[in-house]
């Protein structure tokens, strides 16, 4: 369980994090989502014990970060930013470091070594200076530090920046499998992922929350939820016919040129537009009905704020 | 204590595992020697003790102990992992001790090493060897003053360069201040009290005071309370610049 509570960070005359509240259980992976400076990775680095709030609460297990520190960093493995990592040392020193700091002994300390060695593939690198290793090793160098005495809450500062498609997918399936029974954050500024991983997301901009909800739920506030995507010969003619339909609100031309008839107030204008091609006979390269767009969403979101303030 | 040991054990092994440790040791060594033989003339003063040797220990570590300092804090600010250092269930306090012991613990073994200048006067003469070890014990006192001021100012940058200058500075202040020349520019106008306090606060005092074989209870006060006010220092500016 985490807990914050008007939780404020201030750097100077600076607000960074303002008042922020929220509580996340168990099961939850909460994606962090917020354009660069809105206080994503301050709040993160509050609640994993490194910044100490300027004002509010914030617990980890039922631990106060500040009153409790040592008791709430041990149930909580923390990935910063960038996966810092001490260069000289070698995965095997390193993680060898990091247990003897945890306190793991034993059968558990080899238990744990050898499954984060086995999931995330460090079989090759074990032995070399982390300083000689790609961005993606030593990205899993940081979560395998992060993972290793398996803690209950797994704070995550963007975990796949800067890896490629592969390493981005191996990142969320692991973090997918490891979701039952932790509490994971993560902190993102790329949408799809919060689809890929999360099943909640809080959206903040200036150190507010502005959103706070399901992925599939914030998309449907997204104007194109429902909204049916389709490639067609004759876009003119076709786009004419379906702003014509009562359930279509408008009609606009994608980017690569497909056409997106957008729903009027909620409707559902899939079966109005599949009736109408089969009854026209166009020939139809592509039919799609979309769930909505979170980059749309996110944009529209932190634009209001940041044109109220 | 544990976590203590748990750092100090990768501190130390991360000074080996650069070529830095060994420069500074061989510069260490090659300095030490030539100073002693050449600049202090160990042979012609015709003498069985290690004076020579002591006497340039405290100008020595003024460039040298920086040098190790630098690093402490300020590399872990650059390349983030005080993040990940402080993240971990171990207190500020503990990760102060386990550093500045470390780097401690290096200094000694440079120092250890300097072991053939006690065998040379010892084959050579019959010296006072409880005041050679006097000597030893002061100077490693000393390493360790100055390993916490360095310690310290380490903390306030991420710039290696900067903390290096700024020890430099600062060290050198607390080694002059007890030179005459200093003393004589406060003498003319401020009470005896304050001129007093000036030059106990010098190294330079309470270092020969010990490496002539006199291990006075109040010399080793105050290496004691100098290191134990810096590491206090240190963890406070740490706490208070976390951010940047």
């Amino acid at each position: 369980m985490i807990e914050t509570q008007s939780l404020s960070k201030h750097y100077g005359s600076l607000t960074a994090v303002d008042d922020l509240s929220f509580s996340v259980g168990s099961g939850e992976v909460l994606g962090f989502l917020g354009p660069n400076g809105a206080g994503k990775s301050t709040t993160m680095k509050m609640i994993a014990g490194f910044l100490t709030p300027t004002s509010g609460t914030a617990s980890v297990c039922g631990y106060d970060v500040v009153d409790d520190a040592l008791k709430a960093k041990q149930c909580t493995g923390y990935l910063p930013e960038g996966a810092p990592a001490y260069a000289e040392m070698t995965p095997k020193q390193f993680l060898n470091f990091v247990a003897d700091v945890r306190g793991l002994q034993g059968d558990l300390r080899r238990q744990r070594l050898s499954e984060v060695h086995e999931r995330l593939h460090l079989g090759k690198v074990w032995d070399r200076p982390i300083e000689t290793l790609s961005k993606g090793f030593k990205r899993r160098v940081g979560l395998a530090q992060a993972i290793l005495h398996d803690p209950k809450v797994l704070i995550l500062d963007e975990p796949t920046d800067g890896l490629d498609p592969n390493q981005k997918h191996e990142v969320r399936s692991l973090i997918s499998d490891m979701s039952q029974d932790k509490i994971i954050i993560v902190s993102t500024h790329i949408l799809e992922e919060v689809h890929a991983v999360c099943n909640r997301a809080i959206i903040i901009a200036a150190g507010r929350i502005l959103a706070d909800d399901t992925p599939r739920a914030l998309e449907a506030r997204s104007r194109y939820h429902n909204a049916v995507r389709l490639r067609v010969a004759e876009q003119d003619k076709v786009a004419e016919r379906l702003k014509a339909l009562t359930e279509v609100a408008s009609v606009e031309q994608d980017e690569d040129g497909a056409l997106v008839a957008l729903p009027a107030n909620n409707s559902l204008p899939y079966p109005a537009i599949a009736a109408l091609i089969a009854e026209k006979g166009w020939q139809v390269d592509e039919l799609a009905v979309e769930s909505g767009r979170l980059d749309e969403v996110f944009r529209t979101i932190t634009n209001v704020a940041g044109s109220r303030t | 204590m544990n976590n203590v040991m748990v750092l100090f054990r990768r501190e130390l092994a991360s000074y080996f595992a650069t070529p830095l440790a060994y420069v500074f040791i061989v510069i260490f060594l090659v300095l030490a020697g030539t100073l002693t033989f050449y600049m202090g003339g160990l042979y012609e003063r015709g003498e069985a003790d290690l004076l020579p040797f002591f006497t340039f220990h405290p100008w020595l570590y003024l460039f040298l102990v920086p040098a190790i300092s630098m690093r402490m804090w300020a590399e872990e600010r650059k390349s983030g992992t005080i993040e990940l250092l402080l993240t971990l269930p171990i207190t500020m306090l503990q990760a102060v001790i386990g550093k500045f012991l470390a780097a401690w613990a290096f200094t000694a073994i440079a120092l250890a090493l300097t072991f053939p200048v006690w065998i040379t006067v010892n084959y050579l003469g019959d010296p006072d060897n409880g005041v050679i070890a006097a000597g030893y014990v002061g100077s490693l006192l000393m390493a360790g003053g100055f390993l916490a001021i360095g310690s310290c100012i380490s903390a306030i940058t991420r710039s290696q360069v900067i903390a290096f200058v700024l020890s430099l500075v600062v060290c050198f202040g607390f080694l002059l201040s007890g030179f005459p020349m200093v003393l004589s520019l406060f003498q003319s106008w401020a009470p005896q009290g304050v001129v007093d306090a000036i030059a106990g606060m010098s190294f330079l005092t309470h270092f020969n005071a010990i490496s002539k074989g006199v291990i006075d209870l109040r010399d080793l006060v105050y290496f004691g309370l100098m290191i134990a006010f810096w590491l206090y220092a240190n963890a406070v500016v740490i706490n208070l610049k976390k951010a940047d």
